[in-house]
């Protein structure tokens, strides 16, 4: 157990947006990010909807790791982590059935997703639930903010809006909101975000 | 000179450097620019102008401030992604249309990269292409300005050849008459105005030893035995291979664009590959695509495979088998 300070745990949230961002340093879960960043609403309940499937399975992952044979644990864990997305589907699809149509497959393809399935095996399994669900929460945040940031990127240029807030009447450029400009925005976004944290660094 | 310089043979030194090469390849590209000019008037120089500027000026400050680095403005290399940039534009473009092409031309798919030289794709195809997924409306409007020569009209507005082709099928050309193609008088890009003037800039290429003539050829010949056998089973459903070669971007993109030293393979044999997977391409695309016209698309595909391209047909060294 590799439970931290109270520093620590601060730390273990705020990781997950800058020194261990999953979409623009880690580079994981790369289908739903390039997928569903086409306006920022989007991106952002991709984002939420992930956090929830996360915080829940690392938290239930590190409860149950102890007991789980370690031949078949990457199984035990899809289970845990598919029982959460289900919840998350029915749940979703009962209380926004608008964002549910949207975000359509790519919801039951959490199940799948790297990131959620990385931290179960880089973290949860070798700590306690308080320190994994704090963990769960701060890569779920990156992962969010992230989302919402390409996704706003994209809507802005593509389709001439803020949130759906349309501030010019024409079309935008197209290629934006087509994957050419998911993968065009996510570089660059790449980009950016290294020089920003390498000059912080230094 | 006290230096005792030791370096591997050949010894030898053309005179030739980039910037003669592209000087030349601008040359080239005056017949087709001059056509152009002429019969869509105004509104192409402003075009042109726009795309020459913007990517020479893109590159100076991208390379100046961005990357720090010297300065490759004087090799003439952006001024001819500007003009082939221009040359690939319907002439009606809004200005500000142009702009956008030219930044993904020199800053997304030249700089990024690393400049001249690293680029993985043709920087004006990649401009156009962004532009013909970004801007449908503006890339297909074929309306024909007034030009220096004309027709008496204000303008003429109509679809490209293969635009008609696709909309209402083979009988929709049946009267089109190949020798106006031939000089001038074809609906679409500005660059595709005259094959006649692009054909003379091929040949001055030639001439001048600035490009070989294999992919070139290899493109040509591929378009026109595909479409052939096409044509030959089922004329009723399928161009011939005349109309083939001579409408669209085809020769624009075969004698300006494929030939890009930095995005096409190095070795002949290489080329000849390059080449007919270019015009297969374009072809499946023209006969089965949704868009009307693959050149584009064509090249941009191929351009990807150059490296693998490139490894494999490298030179064996003499002596080895």
């Amino acid at each position: 157990m590799t439970g931290g300070t109270e520093m620590g745990k601060f730390q273990l949230i705020t990781k997950g947006l800058i020194k261990e961002n999953p979409t623009f340093v880690l580079l994981l879960g790369m289908c739903p990010t390039l997928a569903t960043t086409t306006s920022a609403i989007n991106g952002m309940s991709m984002g939420l909807a992930t956090m929830f499937v996360l915080v829940l399975s690392n938290m239930a992952i590190s409860l149950i790791a102890p007991y789980v044979p370690d031949k078949v644990r990457i199984p035990s864990y899809i289970v845990v982590i598919a029982t959460f997305v289900t919840v998350l589907e029915l749940v979703m699809k009962a209380y926004v059935p608008d964002v549910y149509e949207t975000l359509g497959l790519f919801i039951p393809l959490i199940v799948v997703n790297c990131i959620v399935l990385g931290r179960a095996e880089a973290f949860a399994n070798k700590n306690n639930v308080i320190d994994s669900a704090l963990d769960g929460l701060g890569i779920g945040l990156g992962f969010t903010v992230s989302l919402t940031v390409l996704g706003l990127v994209r809507e802005i240029l593509g389709n001439l809006s803020i949130f759906d807030w349309k501030f010019a009447g024409s079309d935008g450029i197209l290629a934006f909101v087509l994957a050419p400009g998911a993968f065009l925005a996510l570089g660059y976004l790449i980009v950016i975000f290294r020089k920003l944290t390498s000059k912080k660094a230094e | 000179m006290d230096k005792l310089l030791v370096s591997p043979s050949p010894h030898l030194h053309a005179k030739t450097s980039t910037t003669s090469l592209m000087r030349d390849v601008v040359i080239a590209m005056l017949p087709a620019v001059a056509v152009s000019v002429l019969f869509y008037g105004w509104s192409e120089l402003l075009i042109l102008g726009v795309s020459v500027a913007s990517c020479v000026l893109l590159e100076y400050l991208i390379t100046k401030y961005l990357l720090k680095r010297p300065c490759t403005v004087g090799d003439w290399s952006a001024a001819v992604t500007g003009v082939l940039l221009a040359l690939n534009l319907p002439a009606t473009t809004p200005w500000w249309v142009v702009l956008i092409g030219a930044i993904v031309a020199i800053g997304v798919a030249k700089m990024t990269f690393g400049g001249i030289g690293q680029n993985l794709f043709n920087p004006a195809i990649a401009g156009r292409v962004f532009l013909l997924i970004s801007f449908p409306t503006y890339m297909t409007d074929w309306t024909r300005p007034q030009g220096f020569i004309g027709n008496g009209l204000d303008a003429m507005t109509g679809a490209t050849p293969l635009g008609m082709v696709k909309e209402g099928g083979i009988s929709a050309v049946a009267d089109l008459d190949y020798l106006d193609m031939l000089f001038h008088n074809i609906g679409g890009s500005a660059g595709e105005l005259s094959a006649l003037a692009i054909l003379a800039g091929f040949v001055y290429l030639l001439v001048r030893r600035v490009i070989k003539p294999y992919i070139t050829l290899s493109i040509l010949a591929t378009v026109a035995i595909f479409s052939g056998i096409f044509w030959a089973v089922n004329p009723a459903e399928y161009t011939d291979p005349l109309f083939n070669l001579l409408t669209g971007g085809l020769l624009l993109g075969s004698v300006f664009m494929a030939t890009d030293y930095v995005t096409s393979p190095m070795s002949n044999l290489g080329g000849v590959i390059f080449g007919v997977g270019i015009g297969v391409l374009t072809m499946l695309i023209r006969y089965f695509g949704a868009y009307p016209e693959g050149v584009s698309f064509a090249i941009l595909i191929m351009n990807s495979t150059v490296p693998l391209i490139n490894k494999w047909c490298h030179s064996r060294k003499y002596g080895r088998a």
